[in-house]
């Protein structure tokens, strides 16, 4: 009786005008409303100065400037970019060189981190402490800076192109760039990579088997080297049976400059160099804490167990120390990949220097050009996330 | 003869082998343990060597320093870095071929690496505020100093006031003014990292609030913008800021171009501080937030008092750490022609014909990469060291 009073009450009150704002659901919804009219107010007012500054100017606003013909030259195109391109191809190309940069970048920073990380635990005092001086330096200098002691300084004091420094296997390296020997296939090569394909195949196969047999015995068939030998001796013998279907075209001087071979442009070397040794540096410290943290008691086990150190470090530690390594790798390779838009600033002509650059100035579409950039590098973001967010799922603990 | 048995007989006692202990101990266990390691120990010497030797020889034995009477001499004379720097005008000698650094056009250009082009007779003003910054950064940050409260509202509330007023001019005492425009070097980027960390904080916290809101349209609002901010590089942002922003505004509002800058800045900074600020927040332990509202504390309350103050002391190494980061990236403010350290060195070391040398702007790269790798090497040691300190508390 008593309690439905007080409900009674309660219900009063919640309905006379002057208290409901004590309640937190109308409080809240009051909030919200101010919020939208907040942002909605802001928005509107963006669009009405923007719209009247955009007419003052005589900028009419749209995508139409993406249909129309770009007459600007760029300086690496890995696709087709015929004189008669329009802007949108312009920025498909700029996609393009980001995406390369940014993948060889993340490629070659991983394993060169991988390779500072685990010197950085060495028991060597040496290399240790080389690694640590590397680590330091790498993350303490802006990666701008970097890219203009690689770009401006290192690369630029190269010797001129008859004088190039020559690599080995038939590489040269000049103030024009880096000239590697270009892979030529021919027809037969289908052959090889066949090869190739039924090598791995019969690994993972295999590799199958092995876990099963391992399951039931209890005895580990060598599947390492049995894996070596399909997918490394299958397409080198399918490559000799084919008649060496493969040639390299090696760059050759001529007057001023090298033919022939791959063509890798200073900025292009630059922003690799740049971004491999400034992000190596934060990988090689994700590493090293993701393999220290694993727990000591952790290696103790596995050495009474009686492993070996390698088969240690596979089975037990690398295993344990990928989970702890793999979600901040991935910001680092999202931060590669943005960092790779500093191409502008040595003139790599990659998505920033053409939409933020070039085509913002032949247009005068600064919204338009702005949106596009970072529409793309959102996606690009988002995607990359949702990539390594799927391999951690997998590699994650597996719990019961 | 029984007694004899039982006398003990002392024996000279043996030290550990000579061969492990000491130096040659330590070099066996840490350099040549096992034949790999050895390798990689001549290996590594070999590396070391040259680097060093590398360096030595760049930046001392063939390289150019001020000489007596406005000439360079070359060989270790790191003393006279700074005698007479105004007697040498070009970089002419650095162009002689296999010349290391050319220390002469550091000391050159040395004020404008740290003032721009601020003018010559009110750069005392810089240098005062410059003054009182380390004073109330050094009466902050060293721990056994008193007070932390009372520096830190000078540091982030009067500080700011008095060093708009003392670097742009005008207002009372009728200092002269100095536009943005002319500020340069090391100045602007001490500005916009300070700035840029200030103005973030604010955002950051708001953001996190948002972004842990019960309320859908503010959490949504703020992950939109965090997620946002956090998924493009600075260099759209500011793009956007210095390109974008002044459409946006009425015509006839004009936004300076440094402003603008530290607008987006702050944008970028202020969406990273907020989940560092968030990881802390969500560190509090929930009950404290149940007590708060047991006692009848109203959200303002709750959270200013109860919350942020043990969600802060958490995240003050993040944020320290974050900082790091933020002054690395006022470098990337000379893409929009604002001229940082970095700016003014380049500047300076490409476009200048009287100092253009092989090995000019080396030179400077390697003064600008040593200012900067003090400062962050010395933010993240302190970050360390304050974060030791603050969890002495949890440690058993």
């Amino acid at each position: 009786m008593r309690l439905s009073s007080t409900r009674e009450q309660h219900g009063s009150l919640a309905a006379a005008a002057p208290n409901a704002f004590y309640r937190p659901e109308v409080r809240q919804a009051l909030y919200q409303v101010v919020l939208v009219i907040c942002l909605g107010w802001l928005f509107w007012s963006i669009y009405r100065n923007a719209s009247t500054n955009l007419a003052s100017q005589n900028v009419s606003a749209g995508f139409a400037f993406l249909g129309r013909t770009a007459g600007f030259d760029i300086s690496q195109t890995l696709i087709a970019y015929p004189a008669s391109a329009t802007f949108g191809d312009a920025i498909l190309v700029g996609l393009v060189n980001t995406l390369v940069v940014s993948l060889i970048g993340i490629v070659l920073a991983t394993l060169f981190g991988f390779l500072m990380g685990i010197a950085r635990l060495s028991s060597n005092w040496l290399v240790a402490k080389i690694a640590a001086v590397y680590v330091e330096i790498s993350r303490n200098v802006p990666l701008l800076l970097q890219l203009f002691v690689w770009y401006f300084a290192v690369l630029a004091s190269l010797p001129a192109a008859r004088n190039a420094v020559a690599l080995p296997g038939n590489g040269y390296l000049s103030i024009r760039g880096l000239y590697l020997p270009k892979p030529v296939f021919e027809s037969d090569f289908g052959f090889v990579l066949a090869a190739l394909a039924t090598g791995i195949a019969g690994t993972v196969a295999f590799a199958r088997y092995a876990n099963m047999r391992q399951l039931q015995t209890g005895h580990r068939l060598p599947v390492l080297w049995v894996g070596l030998g399909l997918i490394g001796v299958l397409p080198a013998l399918a490559f000799l049976i084919a008649g060496r279907p493969m040639t390299f075209d090696d760059p050759k001087l001529q007057g001023f400059n090298f033919a022939g071979g791959m063509a890798l442009q200073p900025e292009m070397v630059a922003m690799v160099l740049g971004l491999v040794f400034y992000t190596g540096g934060y990988i090689a410290e994700i590493v090293r804490a993701g393999i220290a943290g694993v727990g000591r008691g952790q290696k103790e086990a596995a050495r009474a167990l009686g492993l070996p150190t390698g088969t240690m470090m596979r089975l037990v530690v690398i295993p344990q120390a990928m989970r702890i390594i793999i979600p901040p790798l991935t910001s680092q390779f999202l931060n590669l990949t943005k960092n790779s838009s500093l191409g502008i600033a040595i003139a790599y002509p990659d998505l920033t220097h053409v939409l933020a650059n070039t085509t913002l100035n032949q247009t005068n579409q600064p919204l338009e050009a702005i949106a596009i950039l970072m529409g793309i590098y959102l996606t690009l973001s988002l995607a990359t996330s949702l990539f390594m967010n799927w391999f951690n799922t997998r590699m994650a603990l597996v719990e019961r | 003869m029984a007694g004899a048995m039982t006398t003990p007989v002392a024996r000279p006692e043996i030290g550990p082998p000579r061969s492990s202990v000491g130096v040659i101990g330590w070099a066996r266990a840490n350099l040549f343990s096992s034949v790999t390691n050895t390798v990689l120990t001549f290996l590594g010497l070999w590396l070391t060597f040259k680097i060093l030797w590398g360096v030595i020889d760049w930046a001392f034995v063939t390289a150019m320093w001020n000489g007596p009477d406005g000439r360079y001499i070359s060989g270790f004379h790191i003393w006279q870095l700074f005698t007479e720097p105004w007697a040498i005008r070009s970089g002419a000698p650095c162009r002689a071929e296999g010349t290391g650094a050319c220390w002469p056009f550091i000391a050159n250009k040395f004020p404008q690496f740290i003032y721009g082009r601020y003018p010559v007779d009110q750069r005392w003003r810089v240098d005062v505020a410059l003054v009182l910054l380390v004073v109330g950064l050094v009466v902050l940050m060293v721990p056994r100093i008193p007070g932390k409260v009372w520096s830190a509202a000078f540091l982030f509330l009067v500080f700011p006031v008095i060093a708009f007023w003392l670097l742009s001019g005008g207002g009372l005492l009728g200092l002269p003014v100095v536009k943005t425009e002319v500020w340069g070097g090391l100045l602007v980027t001490l500005v916009v990292a300070l700035v840029g960390l200030t103005g973030a904080f604010p955002v950051g916290v708001l953001l996190a609030l948002g972004r842990r809101s019960k309320m859908p349209l503010f959490r949504w609002a703020s992950v939109g913008f965090i997620e946002l901010v956090r998924g493009v590089p600075l260099i759209t942002i500011l793009f956007m800021s210095s390109v974008m922003l002044p459409l946006f505004l009425p015509s006839g509002v004009t936004l300076d171009k440094l402003l603008r800058a530290l607008i987006g800045v702050m944008m970028f900074q202020g969406a990273y501080m907020a989940e560092t600020i968030r990881g802390g927040l969500q560190a509090v332990p929930r009950g404290q937030s149940e007590a708060a509202d047991a006692l009848g504390l109203s959200y303002p309350q709750k959270i200013g008092l109860i919350v942020l103050p043990q969600a802060l002391k958490l995240v003050i190494p993040g944020i320290v750490n974050s900082f790091v980061g933020l002054f690395k990236d006022t470098s990337l403010v000379l893409i929009i022609s604002l001229f940082d350290l970095l700016g003014i060195v380049q500047l300076n070391a490409n476009a200048d014909p009287a100092w253009s040398s092989p090995t000019t702007n080396m030179t400077g790269y390697v003064f600008a990469a040593s200012v900067f790798w003090i400062c962050c090497y010395g933010i993240s040691r302190y970050s360390q060291m304050i974060e030791r300190r603050l969890a002495a508390g949890e440690t058993r």
